[in-house]
């Protein structure tokens, strides 16, 4: 393996959280982003046709170890590590809606879930889910929310565009007004 | 949408539902369509609001401002689709076409919950190196105190603060010449007398200040002699021996 993946793997190993290509590249200045890029190639390719019980995956616009999920039973069972607490349908409906309106106000969400939001909208922020990105225009100049990289990590997402386009969901609706975020 | 095997009868009142099973009034309403089956965008509006109704007073939800604010909506289009309207009115609009929108919309983050709920349960099939505590540490707990707290609190710091020092402006400057009479006719009348001859019983500051700037400007002149034992003893007030000669 090349001197540079065994670097980063140390570094993935090191690490609780995702890291991204350029937080990696810092490792070894020279060495460039595309190198980073292939030595975690090879490094995810290793641990796939090898045997082991992690695996390196993208998630959260980084790069993680995570154990395999077939040894996730065993795991729990023993208690070695905790869950993450799920989500209640009133926090992934908000979640859902922050997600694909970002940045939004607290009363559009309100809106179209027909319910107050507020509470579900601090405990969201509290979970690091998500944050306050900027202040509307309107009245009273809005807090405006939008979702966190830590979002993306509990779902496993890669990144935003990897949530499922509203056209493919079975009821077809126009997404809103505003123009396509670039 | 999944269709049951098993039509639900007109007056499906029987199900048992409970308040967490609705995370507000257009899920219980998307519930209520897909019991009976209809069709979401030519909504049997009487039908549906009789049900809603229903539903919420059978659960109690009729205390839930956020239900009866829908309750009341769902009332106000059945009785607009029962107007009359002249055929073939281009200019009407479906009194529902709004609701339908929103529960249109709201289907749709359903399903996108659906989808959310099932990669989160994926991922959490894995596990990353150590377990660190997920939330950040969450910020201090808005303060909670009550009106009567508040209120002594204010009280306590109200207390702390010293009385103002106000410049007050008098309408008359400081009466000197006046006091300097009056301690010069009392010089006169007799060879000691106290403080409280020269300024009487209950002096203003104003009297106080003009007696003793008289006083002291007299002792300096040597018209006469102030004495004082200590500090906040009584002042005593003597003619000046020379003068006593004369």
């Amino acid at each position: 393996m090349n001197p540079l993946a065994k670097l980063i793997e140390a570094a993935l190993f090191a690490s609780a959280r995702p890291l991204t290509v350029e937080e990696l590249a810092t490792l070894e200045p020279q060495a460039g982003a595309a190198a980073v890029r292939g030595a975690l190639a090879e490094l995810r390719d290793a641990f796939a046709t090898g045997d082991h019980g992690v695996e390196l995956i993208e998630i959260a616009q980084g790069w993680q170890f995570l154990t395999r999920r077939e040894y996730a039973e065993a795991i729990d069972r023993a208690q070695f590590a905790l869950r993450p607490r799920r989500l209640s349908p009133a926090a992934l409906e908000t979640l859902a809606i922050i997600a694909y309106r970002q940045p939004v106000g607290r009363l559009e969400v309100d809106e179209i879930r027909g319910v107050d939001s507020g509470a579900v909208i601090e405990k969201l922020g509290e979970r690091g889910l998500v944050e306050i990105v900027s202040r509307g225009e309107g009245l009273g100049r809005p807090l405006l929310y939008g979702t966190t990289p830590q979002f993306l990590e509990i779902l496993g997402l890669k990144d935003l565009d990897e949530l499922p386009r509203l056209e493919e969901l079975s009821v077809a609706l126009r997404p809103p007004a505003p123009a396509e975020p670039e | 949408m999944s269709a049951p095997t098993n039509p639900v009868t007109q007056d499906s009142a029987g199900f048992v539902v409970e308040l967490e099973q609705f995370s507000g009034p257009l899920d219980l309403l998307l519930h209520l369509i897909r019991e009976d089956e209809v069709d979401i965008t030519d909504l049997p509006i009487a039908k549906i609001a009789d049900q809603f109704l229903a539903v919420i007073s059978e659960l109690g939800l009729n205390q839930a401002a956020d239900y009866l604010e829908m309750a009341a909506r769902l009332l106000r289009i059945k009785a607009q689709m029962l107007l009359p309207r002249r055929l073939g009115d281009d200019e009407w609009e479906d009194p529902r076409a709004e609701l339908v929108r929103r529960l249109l919309e709201y289907q749709q983050i359903r399903e996108l919950v659906e989808w959310l709920g099932a990669a989160a349960a994926r991922r959490a099939e894995q596990f990353g190196r150590g377990y660190s505590p997920e939330p950040p540490a969450p910020p201090p707990a808005p303060l909670v105190i009550d009106l009567n707290d508040l209120l002594a609190a204010a009280e306590r710091v109200i207390a702390l603060i010293p009385e103002p020092v106000l410049h007050r402006v008098v309408p008359r400057p400081l009466d000197v010449e006046g006091a300097t009479e009056r301690i010069q006719a009392l010089l006169a009348e007799r060879a000691a007398f106290g403080w409280g001859d020269v300024v009487g019983a209950r002096p203003s500051i104003v009297d106080v200040l003009s007696a003793f700037i008289a006083l002291l400007e007299l002792a300096k002149r040597g018209s006469l002699h102030v004495h004082q034992e200590g500090p906040f003893a009584p002042i005593e007030i003597r003619r000046e021996s020379p003068r006593e000669a004369d």
